[in-house]
């Protein structure tokens, strides 16, 4: 720990990491309880059907069994869902995927749980099921949700500038291509989990690995008709979440398990099989592209049609697309877009968040294009990419004014100067023997935050203690990327405190402020904004009861030093445990919500987005990836990798470093090899020795710097950045196999199987 | 049946379901929950433990597998009140993140240290292959099993 005030811009070691590596930090799935109840949930196992009769005796029947709940025992609306509230809590008519739950169970202990989840007989009468893209879009497809007026396609959406597609006529060259991507499992190794008791009072009290205690709460409160203050969520560190526990998993289920469980903690926790059957996921997608341009490679004109596969439900489904489609153009000037983007209901598991929102699904299409587009104009892939890069006062493809930081060039320059990219025909050529080496670019960019409709907001809260401590009520959860850290480094910097001075309160919806989801790449913008707001007020409260105390006129003539306030022109001080001892209780809190800018002249597009549409700020990245290929097994190894992000000021070198380079290795394993596989809608990868992620072996040591910049509006600078490294392998990867001579692979992942086909085919576009 | 081990350097003796999974044993009864379990299959290692100085999975040994063992839980590493140059490191080097694999995975990392005082990265890498991460990408896990190689090499704690 230091023993000085943290400073913006150096290394700050992580808070939580000391207890996390000594192995005392208590998760959600480390409460347990005494005289635990043990919660399960019985699935559909079947993709869409009809439920006739769920049978629970027997199972009722068994000893140690406290209950067994079906649909008819949900009060409220049985019915959660974050934009469209389409997902029941307990099935009762109808299922439409796998993973749908169908009888809640709560028992005395896990074995006991086991068994009678294996005796309740469902009987489901099977429906004909929407199993792909080319199903859902069928118009005599069965319906998933029979009200939804849209059929199975929950939204349908088109962004449109410029010209739009028309404007493709006036190209010199289009390039058209079709890419595929597959659903991503989060594989988070803390799976879904929580613990939950109805107090004396009646309250519930859910303790659960959430990204949304807020959002939950209200999700709660709507399905089982309880009142939003009877109910209160905390969310301690996160065992990873990366999207995947933004949204109801266990809490409904949990909550209504306390309402029968008497007053004792009721616990359910998801084993892996059923985190991937039953968990959210990432959306597949289906991506047609036609792109063109002028002779010299300025681009001109972009149309594309983008299918999303969202499972059963809504979810967050229409807001991934959204997303998506709004970055469908790169990060790059495209006068006359047209982009189409349909998100479809399929009896597969729900798809939702996952860290790049949509944006990894479109990086590959539009990253792919650029190369296959340069290679037809034979123009050198960077330079055609910086021809194009957006600039402040340029439009993007979805016809946004660029007003704030926009480094997309800054990003590109720096690679362009790298010796990997300057010695790149070197280090090919040295392939070993039966290798194929290629070098890959991917530039990419990624929004932060909620985009217009739906405000971006947080509510920081500080306290000072009597003894003369600070408190700082986090209301963002902290799955893992860090910024609680951040925020004891933002108080500690603003407020010129030492580290030790400093504790952090993880979210709970009792004693911390509603600051939204930890998502979006948001939380240490949108949160740390507010929090140096109440820092600066918190500054000027402790000085003004300084000047009283210390009978100085002016508050600019004090200053707030680690543990006191001192009167520099006398040399005398106060110590801050002495004067928070005489502050009042209202005194020593400060309270401020911030609410982030949102782009003040939307363009006259996209209105099927109820929310999220558009956004103001992006962080940007240019990838580097060094491929070497096998020719004999098709394996594709990552030799080298560089990636330059522009996020604004960097206010914490090491954990931005993290950021980078864990999004790169969840995209390296996109890339390569991660490939949920559903079969008639039941998961078969339902392992993580079927549905592989990466190993240490697996992965390069990947080189992570940063852009200088500066965002205005950023606390100290900063922009988001834990989205924006995880767009890039993917494109990053194919484009360096195209270069090693490759045929282009146009559906991912880059498996062994197909890389060595296309190695056999031997070079195309 | 009545199980005896030695835990964390403390002799104990438990009496229970011989068939349950030591994992269970260790968080449930036991209370030592910084032993993670992440997919109950032997595939992420996020409950390693020592067994007899030897990374062990937990969810896969079932309670009479600890019988006259000697047993290092995360929470045993550090011993009387010393500090481990592992977790240190990891700290240090921000190792980690949401820290979820980080037990298991320094305690694998104990045990290659103690086959392999003075391990290249790669045999590191290969070293720490059975245990999963899915935020780090083992870089920085990487750099700190190195420094803490080399301050148990140099037989003093990481600075």
């Amino acid at each position: 720990m230091t023993t000085r005030p943290p400073k913006i811009g150096r290394d700050f070691l992580r808070p939580d990491a000391p207890a996390k590596a000594a192995g005392v930090e208590k998760y959600a799935v480390d409460h347990y309880g005494e005289n635990l109840l043990w919660a399960g949930v019985r699935r559909a196992g079947v993709p869409h059907g009809l439920i006739r009769r769920v049978d629970a005796a027997a199972a009722r029947s068994l000893p140690g069994v406290r209950a067994v709940l079906t649909g008819g025992d949900v009060p409220g609306t049985n019915r959660q869902g974050i934009v469209h509230k389409d997902q029941p809590v307990l099935c009762d008519a109808k299922v439409r995927y796998a993973g749908d739950p169908v009888a809640l169970v709560l028992a005395a202990d896990r074995e006991t749980l086991r068994r009678a989840l294996a005796l309740i007989e469902v009987d489901i009468a099977p429906l004909p099921g929407v199993f792909t893209i080319d199903d859902a879009l069928n118009h005599d497809a069965p319906r998933l949700h029979e009200d939804h007026p849209g059929g199975n396609a929950l939204l349908q959406a088109t962004i449109e500038a410029g010209d739009g597609a028309k404007a493709l006529a006036e190209c010199d060259v289009v390039v058209t291509e079709t890419f595929t991507v597959p659903i991503q499992a989060h594989a988070f190794l803390e799976t879904e989990n929580g613990i939950a008791r109805r107090e004396e009072d009646g309250r519930i009290v859910i303790i659960v690995s959430t990204q949304a205690p807020f959002r939950d709460r209200w999700e709660v409160s709507h399905a089982l008709g309880l009142p939003m203050d009877g109910i209160r969520v905390i969310a301690p560190y996160l065992g990873g979440g990366f999207g995947g526990k933004d949204g109801a998993t266990v809490q409904c289920l949990l909550a209504l398990a306390a309402m029968h469980a008497d007053g004792r903690w009721v616990k359910m926790w998801w084993d892996r099989e059923e985190s991937f059957q039953a968990g959210y996921k990432r959306h597949a997608a289906r991506l047609h592209y036609h792109l063109g341009a002028k002779a010299d490679g300025t681009l001109h004109a972009l149309h594309c049609r983008v299918y999303y596969d969202t499972g059963a439900y809504a979810h967050l489904g229409g807001e991934v697309m959204a997303l998506g489609m709004e970055h469908a153009g790169g990060p790059y000037r495209i006068p006359h877009t047209r982009i189409e983007g349909w998100c479809l209901y399929t009896n597969n598991p729900v798809a939702g968040a996952m860290r790049g929102f949509g944006v990894m699904q479109v990086s590959f299409a539009f990253e792919s294009m650029m190369d296959i587009l340069a290679a037809r104009l034979r123009l050198d892939p960077l330079e055609i990419r910086r021809k194009n890069a957006l600039r402040v006062g340029d439009r993007n493809s979805a016809g946004v004014l660029m007003t704030s930081s926009t480094g997309i060039g800054a990003c590109l320059d720096a690679i362009a100067d790298h010796p990997l990219w300057k010695d790149r025909a070197v280090w090919k050529a040295a392939a070993g023997p039966n290798k194929r080496r290629g070098v890959g670019l991917a530039a990419v960019f990624n929004a932060m935050g909620y985009g217009r409709g739906l405000p971006d907001t947080a509510v920081a809260k500080l306290e000072i203690t009597p003894t003369g401590r600070f408190v700082v009520y986090s209301g963002v959860a902290d799955m893992g990327q860090g910024n609680a850290t951040a925020f004891v480094q933002i108080a500690g910097a603003a407020l010129n405190q030492e580290e030790g001075m400093i504790d952090l309160v993880q979210p709970d919806t009792d004693r911390t402020l509603p600051s939204g989801s930890a998502a979006a790449s948001r939380t240490t913008y949108t949160y740390g904004n507010a929090l140096i707001r109440a820092c600066q007020d918190m500054r000027r409260r402790i000085l003004g009861r300084a000047s009283m105390l210390l009978l100085v006129d002016r508050l600019e003539d004090l200053g707030l030093l680690p543990g006191r306030v001192r009167h520099p022109a006398t040399g005398r001080e106060i110590p801050l445990a002495m004067l928070a001892a005489t502050l009042t209780t209202p005194e020593r809190f400060c309270v401020y919500q911030y609410l982030m800018p949102v782009v003040p002249d939307p363009p006259a597009t996209g209105k099927a987005f109820k929310i999220g549409f558009p956004h103001l700020l992006f962080s940007y990245g240019c990838h580097l990836a060094l491929v070497e290929a096998d020719e004999l097994t098709g394996e594709t190894t990552v030799r080298d990798y560089l990636a330059v992000t522009e996020a604004g000021r960097i206010l914490n070198p090491q954990t931005s470093v993290q950021q980078v380079q864990g999004a790169i290795a969840q995209g390296i394993g996109y890339a390569l090899h991660e490939d949920l596989q559903v079969e008639g809608g039941i998961v078969q990868t339902d392992d993580l020795g079927k549905y592989i992620i990466p190993t240490a072996l697996d992965l390069p040591d990947i080189r992570a710097v940063f852009a200088q910049a500066y965002e205005e509006t950023g606390p100290f600078g900063m922009k988001g950045l834990g989205e924006v490294a995880s767009n890039g392998p993917l494109p990053a990867i194919a484009n360096a196999l195209a270069d090693a001579g490759a045929a282009r692979i146009f559906r991912s992942p880059l498996t062994p199987e197909r890389v060595l086909a296309s190695l056999q085919q031997g070079p195309g576009m | 049946m009545t199980v005896q081990f030695n835990l964390n350097g403390r002799r104990i003796a438990l009496d229970v379901d011989p068939d349950r999974r030591a994992v269970d044993i260790l968080r449930e009864e036991l209370g030592l929950t910084g032993t993670k379990e992440g997919c109950g299959a032997g595939e992420c290692g996020a409950c390693t433990i020592l067994v007899d100085g030897v990374n062990r999975l937990s969810c896969l040994m079932l309670a009479a597998q600890l019988s006259g063992r000697e047993i290092t839980t995360i929470e045993g590493l550090s011993r009387e009140g010393g500090t481990h140059p592992l977790p240190e490191a990891f700290v240090k080097h921000g190792a980690v993140q949401c820290g979820f694999c980080t037990p298991g995975m320094i305690l694998g990392a104990a045990a290659l240290l103690q086959e392999n005082p003075a391990p290249t990265r790669d045999e590191i890498r290969r070293g720490i292959s059975g245990n999963l991460c899915r935020c780090t990408g083992y870089q920085k896990i990487v750099d700190a099993v190195a420094e803490a190689a080399r301050a148990i090499q140099e037989g003093e704690p990481s600075s």
